[in-house]
């Protein structure tokens, strides 16, 4: 009896999963040859989906990219010296990429069927509950506090505080709303999550939701992600059949429903207030802070907003302790953060590290450069609001504060890299166009400076001469400057990430000698 | 146009179930999207009746979001993502290779309603640039051969 394991992800198979699933069952029918074959998570090592693995008594043994076309020798190969094969891995989790990660949020990835409890349970999965059940919100809470755990959504706010805070509130209804809001371009760690480990984020969910007296929760997905709702509603029902929610969590005598709504293709529904004007059934408008979402957030009421992976963090803390989370990263930075290489690298992947390693070593290392063999121009980490970071400051530690210190920002760990073919002033126009596009129109820095940006790029690349240049340079910058300081949420305030970060160190893009941007 | 009266009883039906759900327009806006292919105007009334709402409100929400469309949609939706990820991967040359293929601007809809573009930020495909979603279904590492086979199959599904 042959064993395989193939992702089920819609990434892998956007990339033919299913296809060479379906082959791998047809060809082994043909031969007569007894197989079973799992649908797991991904790897998240995605240059090499489909990955096919073969269980063995050395452990899972991968092949990889495979095609339907490679179906045939595969088998053989399996039925013979497995190694032998030119798509032949060697054991999975020997290989570096993934051997040196520090997989905690995806313990399970690539191993687990992301809707089976006892693949969830045989891998950790419920300790974390298990391990709160006797204890008090408030004891819940300290551990969060003492895990040094910082939101993961990008403003990277101490975790603990906002649970403190919402506990404390005093109210009849409290909510826990999970941010599945993914739209940064570059990052997939939330869908990865949601579709390959969904009783990971119930369990967070359910952890958060047990500490700080809240017995509503939400998750908002984007709509983008129909896998990862679709995913998560059977999930839902799953943990519920088997009392993880209800009227009565784990036997904890406390109650927790949970349900998933999906957005409507609005990327500023990822702000965490206009994400619950949304969920509240208006258009997805921020809010003015104060107050905080803690005390008066969902219809009103006292809510905990946190992105997918701060919940997914969750229960690892409570079921291996606050000291242990802590051990990992560096300075304020704790524990470990998924991040994601994407864009134009040969190795796009998820790498879970601890915080403290260095942009070089996650693009160069693991990235292993460009998929196009051409030279690195830069980096955009963070997402479309973060900065393009030239390789001279990829040495930089993937630190919330070291990043902040050279005017750049982790956001929610998403690395886009791009060879010098990509204009950067184009990037620059994009990074406005897309403001001006997914605005709120709250407020008029964001409404109406994203267009007036536009406009002014589009004067700059058509000016004569140096004078017209340096007047519409200054012009950019003061706009810069205006949404950064007059916007009322981070995509109005970030925007200007994009633009200086093209504008300094790509002048040449604009059509400027680097004196005039530097201005 | 068709006769939108022919959709009430979904309409209703969708209303009917949610109308006492919190929050309830977006779910019942997505049920009645999923049900008939758009938001029919004829909805407006009956959803701001049902959740006491004015009919401007419920205008408001349905404009705000990309996602709902107030007419009939093509036969086929592609959506090409284009956000930096892709861009950075001549998701650009793609679209403009989509465009001339079609005829279309990049929001366009061919005469004979047989392809829409709409384009996309973002799919989560990010490490497998560039990507694009065709009726629901994601393609990825995609090339400009693999684009061309997929709108021409698109244009000569004879099935309408």
């Amino acid at each position: 009896m042959l064993t395989l394991c193939i992702p089920g992800d819609s990434i892998a198979r956007a990339v033919g999963a299913d296809e060479v699933a379906v082959a791998l069952v047809r060809e082994a029918e043909r031969r007569n040859l007894p197989l079973e074959l799992k649908r797991t998570s991904s790897r998240g090592l995605y240059w090499l989906e489909p990955l096919v693995e073969l269980e063995s008594a050395d452990g899972r043994l991968g092949f990889g990219p495979v095609t339907s076309k490679d179906v045939p020798s595969l088998l053989d190969a399996l039925q013979g010296d497995a190694s032998a094969h030119p798509l032949a891995l060697g054991p999975v989790e020997e290989l570096p990429y993934l051997k040196s990660q520090q997989r905690l949020i995806f313990a399970r990835a690539g191993i687990t069927r992301p809707l089976s409890l006892d693949d969830y349970r045989a891998l950790g999965g419920f300790e974390g509950l298990a391990r709160v059940i006797g204890q008090s919100g408030e004891e819940i809470v300290a551990s969060v506090l003492d895990s040094g755990l910082r939101g993961r959504g990008g403003a990277a706010f101490p975790a603990g505080i906002k649970w403190r805070t919402v506990r404390e509130a005093k109210a009849a209804q409290k909510y826990v709303v999970c941010n599945a809001d993914e739209g940064d371009s570059g990052t997939f760690a939330d869908r990865m999550l949601m579709e390959g480990d969904p009783f990971l984020l119930i369990e967070g969910m359910a952890i958060a939701g047990v500490a700080v007296g809240a017995s509503m929760g939400y998750i908002y997905v984007r709509s983008e992600y129909p896998q990862a709702a679709q995913t998560l509603r059977a999930a839902i029902d799953i943990a519920r059949e088997a009392g993880y929610l209800g009227a009565d969590v784990a036997g904890s005598g406390r109650a927790f429903e949970l349900e998933v709504r999906v957005g409507a293709g609005a990327y500023i529904c990822g702000e965490e207030t206009s994400l619950l004007d949304s969920l509240e059934g208006k258009r997805g408008t921020v809010r003015a802070k104060p107050p905080l979402p803690a005390l008066q957030g969902l219809f009103g009421l006292p809510t905990l907003v946190h992105n997918v992976l701060t919940l997914a963090s969750v229960p690892v803390i409570l079921a291996r302790g606050a000291q242990f989370y802590r051990d990992f990263g560096m300075g304020r930075s704790l524990g470990t953060m998924p991040f994601q290489l994407a864009g134009n690298i040969r190795h796009g992947g998820l790498v879970e590290r601890a915080f403290g390693l260095t942009l070089r070593e996650l693009v160069e290392d693991y990235g292993g450069g460009t998929a196009t063999g051409r030279p690195i121009k830069a980096a955009q980490v963070g997402g479309p609001l973060g900065a393009w970071v030239p390789p001279s400051q990829f040495d930089t530690p993937l630190d919330y504060e070291a990043f902040a210190a050279m005017g750049a920002m982790l956001g929610h760990g998403g690395v886009v890299l791009a060879d010098d073919s990509l204009d950067m002033a184009r990037m620059a126009r994009f990074a406005l166009q897309f403001c001006a596009e997914e605005s709120c129109g709250k407020c008029t820095p964001c409404r109406i400076g994203s267009t007036r940006g536009v406009e002014v790029v589009d004067r700059l690349l058509a000016a004569p001469d140096d004078a017209a240049r340096d007047e519409q340079v200054i012009l950019l910058k003061d706009l810069c400057d205006t949404l950064t300081y007059g916007s009322l949420c981070a995509l109005g305030g970030m925007t200007a990430y994009p633009v200086t970060s093209a504008l300094k160190h790509f002048p040449a893009d604009f059509g400027l000698k680097s004196s005039e941007a530097d201005q | 146009m068709p006769d939108e009266t022919l959709h009430l009883p979904l309409i209703l039906s969708v209303l009917e179930r949610e109308k006492d759900t919190p929050g309830a327009l977006l779910p019942i806006l997505h049920a009645i999207q999923e049900g008939l292919g758009y938001i029919p105007d004829a909805a407006v009334p009956e959803i701001a009746h049902a959740l006491n709402l004015s009919q401007a409100e419920v205008r408001g929400v349905i404009s705000f979001y990309h996602d709902f469309r107030t007419t009939p949609p093509a036969r086929h939706i592609l959506r090409l993502c284009h956000a930096e990820s892709c861009q950075s991967m001549g998701g650009a040359q793609l679209a403009a290779q989509l465009r001339e293929h079609l005829g279309l601007d990049d929001h366009g809809t061919t005469a004979d309603g047989q392809v829409s573009l709409r384009p996309v930020y973002c799919l989560g495909a990010c490490a497998c640039s560039p990507a694009l979603e065709l009726d629901g279904q994601l393609h990825a590492r995609l090339t400009p051969e693999g684009l061309r086979e997929l709108v021409n199959r698109c244009l000569e599904d004879g099935t309408c």
